[in-house]
């Protein structure tokens, strides 16, 4: 299967990247990696006119500790965050997580700020940063701007960057309660998960539990309230609306949820 | 547009098409056909190379991409003597392959994850070749290849 023509236009700077997306307008797409939008382009569900490669903006690949934060470049590649030892250290929730994305090949080229700007509900880490309350931040031609990860994934395989806008570095909140866990539960390693579950102290998310990666705010709540984990976990499905597809039901998805938070709280709890 | 992609370290210059795939441009511009074009939905792995010394699937990356980067395929494995890389032995050894359609993917992955972990334990190497399918479903005998290329001491890092 080949793409649909386009043009590839290189960006050499971050400025060069935000004005060739000016110029190419509704038309554009960023290039980072790869891996989720050109399987997308061979099945035409994606078209772009001109796709903008930023991949070689070495300026926007770093993993560092600043103030209360870790600060990750949002060209930074699955494998350099699943290799991290300041990630390691500090969220080894991430670097977890990166290496359980698609496979080595996957993770040579993919990266975290493509996977977050697709907004697909069944990638992991837009779930994972949710768990971890990070916070994005986009440079378009009127300067930078932050959004909440709560506030970031918007619709089906929509998010709130405007048309031009360049996902540019992730910020995560040194985590308040150290215990994580990611359950992922697939037919082969390369999948996507049939369903997910991030936890990060009382903080949960669900990977492919309806058209946007979400957090699970009925687990959360009774966490809260003081339940433990097999009575938080029966809030799973709460409010989600997950699709049936070839993977699993409706009701299974569900089950798979209720049965992974409940995995994933006690072994969180395991690494407080 | 122009690309000029390095490939098993000879320099391929060609006018492409932009939304030329670099496992096309191996195949077809290159002329090496070791590199198989399998699923074409980055799941099978049949189309693995190395890109500046890592495995990718190369039906998932433009030829544009990769321009003015270093390509190798499985045909740029063995030394200028014609000797043997490590992984090719250990294939051969162990017979590494049925059919042979997913094999130049499976070296190249095995070449990649021997550069990262020359010493890897069994469970390493089936987790490390995930992203190839083979589809005789010989996995054992892969397995057993790779670590023989392991033991044999000469890791991919020569490839890389």
């Amino acid at each position: 299967m080949i793409p649909a023509p386009f043009f590839y236009r290189r960006a050499g700077t971050v400025e060069e990247a935000l004005d060739l997306a000016a110029g190419a307008g509704d038309d554009g797409k960023y290039l980072a990696g790869g891996h989720s939008l050109l399987p997308l382009m061979k099945l035409r569900f994606a078209v772009p006119e001109v796709l903008i490669d930023i991949g070689r903006l070495a300026e926007l690949s770093y993993i560092r500790a600043e103030d209360g934060h870790i600060a990750v470049g949002a060209l930074t590649r699955h494998h350099d965050l699943e290799h991290s030892e300041l990630l390691a250290a500090e969220l080894p929730l991430l670097a977890h997580a990166a290496g359980l994305v698609g496979d080595p090949q996957v993770r040579h080229r993919g990266t975290i700020g493509g996977s977050l700007a697709h907004g697909d509900a069944a990638s992991d880490l837009p779930a994972v940063a949710l768990a971890l309350d990070a916070t994005l931040v986009a440079r378009g031609p009127s300067g930078s701007r932050e959004i909440a990860a709560t506030e970031f994934f918007s619709g089906l395989f929509e998010t709130a960057l405007e048309p031009g806008e360049l996902l540019t570095e992730i910020r995560i909140p040194k985590p308040a309660q150290r215990g994580w866990s990611f359950q992922k539960f697939t037919k082969r390693a390369i999948d996507w998960a049939i369903v997910g579950v991030v936890v990060q102290g009382g903080q949960v998310a669900l990977v492919n539990m309806g058209s946007v990666p979400m957090r699970a705010a009925g687990v959360e709540r009774a966490l809260a309230a003081g339940a433990g984990p097999a009575d938080a976990a029966a809030h799973a499905a709460e409010g989600a609306s997950p699709v049936a597809d070839l993977g699993a039901s409706t009701a299974y998805r569900e089950h798979l949820a209720r049965v992974l938070t409940a995995r994933a709280l006690a072994e969180a709890a395991s690494r407080n | 547009m122009k690309v000029a992609i390095s490939v098993n370290g000879r320099q391929v210059e060609a006018e492409v098409e932009d939304r030329l795939l670099l496992a096309h441009f191996v195949r077809e511009q290159a002329g090496l056909t070791a590199t198989n074009i399998g699923c074409d939905t980055t799941s099978c792995g049949a189309c693995t190379v190395l890109l500046d010394g890592e495995s990718v699937k190369s039906c998932t990356v433009l030829a544009a991409q990769a321009d003015g980067h270093e390509v190798t395929t499985c045909e740029g494995l063995a030394g200028a003597d014609g000797r043997w890389h490590a992984v090719q032995q250990g294939f051969h050894a162990e017979h590494g392959l049925q059919c042979g359609f997913c094999t130049p993917g499976m070296m190249m992955a095995a070449v990649s994850l021997l550069a990262e972990n020359p010493d890897p334990t069994e469970e390493e190497v089936r987790t490390g070749l995930e992203g190839n399918l083979c589809r005789c479903t010989g996995y054992h005998n892969i397995v057993r290849a790779v670590l023989a290329a392991a033991r044999d001491g000469q890791p991919a890092a020569e490839a890389s």
